[in-house]
């Protein structure tokens, strides 16, 4: 806080550090603003300035069948290979974190490791690989790659909400008799679930925003969204592209959202239980 | 203590008379969950293996891998076993040669082989299509003379080194090529000629450029976390939004957001222009400056978030003590805040670097030829000429530097920051 008695130079610093900020949060914010007015413009030019107003971009996105297509993709791939993610990461955090064995720290950098791995690295490898036993340009293959590609997302934010997780809980259920897979429906589950969740939109963001391991793995049917995305960035860049930018804007906003609420009701039962 | 009690609870107590100490069914239940837990991990360690760390695996070995003369030739390179090396060999090479030549006739065999042999002598694939085009040898000439009527390179010792020199079953071509080295007709290792040296500019430009994007990125996420750090949780949650929005926007929202801002008619350049700092449009676009704007947007965040961390921890109390001690304010920001934030300056800065070593999409749709790193160029061997040696060599290379980097960073600046990283 900027007291009263500041001198000249504190006020300056003071000033002069809320602009810079300011200035450099601009940066980061106004472009994905940029945008968005462009997807309503009515003729078929992406700059300013927009000569009408119009949904045409977003008719044109609803009826293409080549972006249709992509989006249903899309909607295919990502949920797939989240739950995918989910399920295996979540599953295998809980033997991370409870299981003592020799070698866990390097099989959980193992586990990780497609987060650390060049994604370029990642695809060239899969489509080699995957090629010959005919995975390429299939749904199994796309999903599966995806769900690696997510799954270390997964598996840092369970085990770190494991480790926070008071097994005693545990303990007390079977002690009054639940058996496991009761104590970890009614017990662990809603415990950890918040974990799990902002693991999973991690690993949704991840797969819905994936291209460069599509490219390699992925047919022209098989093209998402970001990969459409990419061909026409490339080629030509129209309207449409602007208005498909402003729903995953929207998407990505109610992602946020999700997430930092997650976060504020995990604050908070941390609070009442201290 | 704890770990008795862990499990006495899913455990019957002893028995009174049972003959097995306590100590070893203690022992024998922690096994059992041991087990228990561990098989949890089994599928998704399954999974992970069979479908990530072996096709990276067998990318590696792609890079190594000398199957031409090897799995084409194996009875000439057998006879060539015994073979002194000083002047042709005998009869029974050029027979086996001459099978296996009309053996691999017509069929993609012969290319490679061909094609391999080829990088040891340009000048030696016609050798191998001309002659295969004249097989089957009559049997009643001896190979030799045959093969040298057909064409006077297979008298030559030079030939059958070559023949003896690719032959092995690994070759370190590839991965020499990736930095500009070859190994000559004596087996030394060489640089290769100079039309040929690409990949060490390449690798140097990868770095450098991600040095730059890392430095910017350093500038620019410094003051924003520290004035988060140092605001009450409400502001800084405020203007964490303004961080963690574009974080979660699509990395292909952005790359056309800078499109339309950069565009030679786009805003930035109308700006500059009613300015009155340019006269023309500046070509903003497909160049380095483009890929370096963008790339800093996408990657800001992840230097932020790990500052701000950092910089949440340090006490308010140092500084204060500082000043109070008479110390000037940017003496004491300097020999006393900063060396605090240096933790955070190695995470952020090694994650931007690791992170744009290996970025494809920005320098793919925002820069020009210049501007393509080590991915563009894997991915061009791989889809495009199809030379999945050369390609698996780079990659080799990118994946030695990233984990380095990330070992590095896991090391000294603690694993637990890696979920800031995000797909790139």
């Amino acid at each position: 806080m900027l007291q009263p008695y500041a001198s000249p130079v504190e006020r300056a610093w003071y000033y002069g550090m809320r602009g810079l900020v300011g200035l450099i949060l601009a940066f980061l914010f106004l472009p994905i603003l940029v945008i968005v007015p462009l997807s309503f413009n009515a003729d078929s030019f992406l700059m300013y300035p927009m000569s009408g107003f119009s949904l045409r971009w977003y008719e044109e996105f609803a009826t293409s069948p080549a972006w249709r297509q992509a989006l249903m993709n899309s909607l295919i791939v990502s949920p797939l290979a989240t739950l995918l993610a989910m399920v295996l990461g979540t599953l295998a955090s809980i033997g991370l974190v409870r299981a003592e064995f020799p070698g866990k720290a390097l099989l959980t950098a193992v586990l990780i490791s497609p987060m650390v791995v060049p994604v370029v690295v990642i695809g060239v490898a899969m489509y080699i690989f995957f090629a010959p036993l005919g995975l390429t340009g299939s749904y199994t293959g796309l999903v599966l790659a995806h769900a690696i590609l997510g799954v270390p997302f997964v598996v840092t934010t369970v085990t770190a909400t494991l480790q926070g997780f008071d097994f005693n809980l545990v303990r007390a259920a079977s002690s009054l008799g639940a058996n496991p897979l009761t104590t970890f429906f009614r017990v662990t589950l809603p415990m950890v679930a918040p974990g799990i969740i902002s693991g999973g939109l991690f690993a949704f963001a991840t797969s819905f925003d994936e291209v460069v391991v599509t490219l390699f793995l992925a047919s022209p049917e098989q093209a998402t969204l970001p990969r459409q995305m990419f061909a026409g960035i490339r080629e030509n860049i129209s309207p449409t592209i602007a208005a498909v930018a402003t729903i995953l804007i929207v998407l990505s906003t109610l992602m946020l959202m999700t997430l930092e609420w997650l976060r504020r009701r995990a604050e908070r039962m941390r609070g009442a239980r201290s | 203590m704890s770990t008795a009690v862990d499990t006495s609870a899913a455990l019957p107590l002893p028995a009174a008379g049972d003959g097995t100490p306590l100590k070893k069914r203690l022992r024998r239940a922690e096994r059992r969950r041991n087990l228990l837990f561990g098989a949890l991990i089994l599928p998704l360690a399954l999974v992970v293996l069979v479908a990530f760390i072996w096709p990276i695996g067998s990318l590696l070995t792609i890079g190594v891998d000398n199957p031409e003369i090897h799995d084409n030739l194996p009875r000439t390179l057998a006879v060539l076993e015994d073979w002194n090396g000083s002047a042709p060999p005998a009869e029974t090479a050029y027979r086996a040669l001459a099978d296996e030549l009309t053996a691999a006739k017509g069929s993609p065999a012969i290319a490679a082989i061909a094609k391999r042999l080829n990088r040891e002598n340009a000048g030696y694939r016609s050798l191998v299509m001309k002659t295969a085009r004249k097989l089957p040898l009559d049997a009643a000439v001896p190979a030799r003379e045959a093969l040298v009527a057909i064409d006077a390179q297979w008298g030559e010792l030079a030939t059958w080194q070559a023949i003896h020199r690719a032959g092995g079953a690994l070759t370190p071509f590839y991965l020499l090529a990736s930095i500009d080295r070859m190994i000559d007709a004596d087996g030394n290792i060489v640089v290769a000629p100079e039309e040929e040296r690409i990949y060490v500019d390449v690798l140097l430009r990868t770095f450098w450029m991600s040095l730059i994007v890392t430095v910017c990125c350093l500038v620019l996420g410094f003051p924003v976390a520290y004035l988060m750090a140092s605001l009450s949780t409400r502001h800084s949650n405020m203007l964490m939004i303004f961080v963690l929005l574009p974080f979660w926007t699509s990395v292909l929202v952005r790359v056309a957001a800078w499109i339309v801002l950069l565009q030679n008619e786009g805003l930035v350049n109308r700006l500059l222009m009613w300015l009155g700092l340019t006269d023309s449009p500046l070509q903003l676009l497909f160049n380095r400056f483009g890929v370096y704007v963008a790339m800093d947007h996408i990657l800001l965040p992840f230097m932020v978030l790990p500052l701000y961390s950092v910089m949440k921890g340090i006490s308010p109390v140092y500084m204060r003590a500082a000043l109070s001690l008479g110390c000037p304010p940017f003496r004491s920001f300097w020999k006393i805040y900063f060396p605090q934030t240096l933790p955070g300056i190695g995470a952020g800065g090694l994650l931007v670097f690791i992170m744009c070593m290996g970025y494809y999409i920005t320098p793919a749709l925002l820069g020009g030829p210049k501007e393509q790193m080590l991915s563009y160029f894997i991915a061009f061997y791989t889809n495009q000429t199809i030379n999945w040696g050369m390609a698996a060599a780079l990659s080799a290379v990118l994946l030695a530097a990233t984990l380095l980097l990330y070992m590095v960073y896991a090391r000294y600046l603690g694993p637990t920051r890696v979920k800031y990283m995000k797909a790139r």
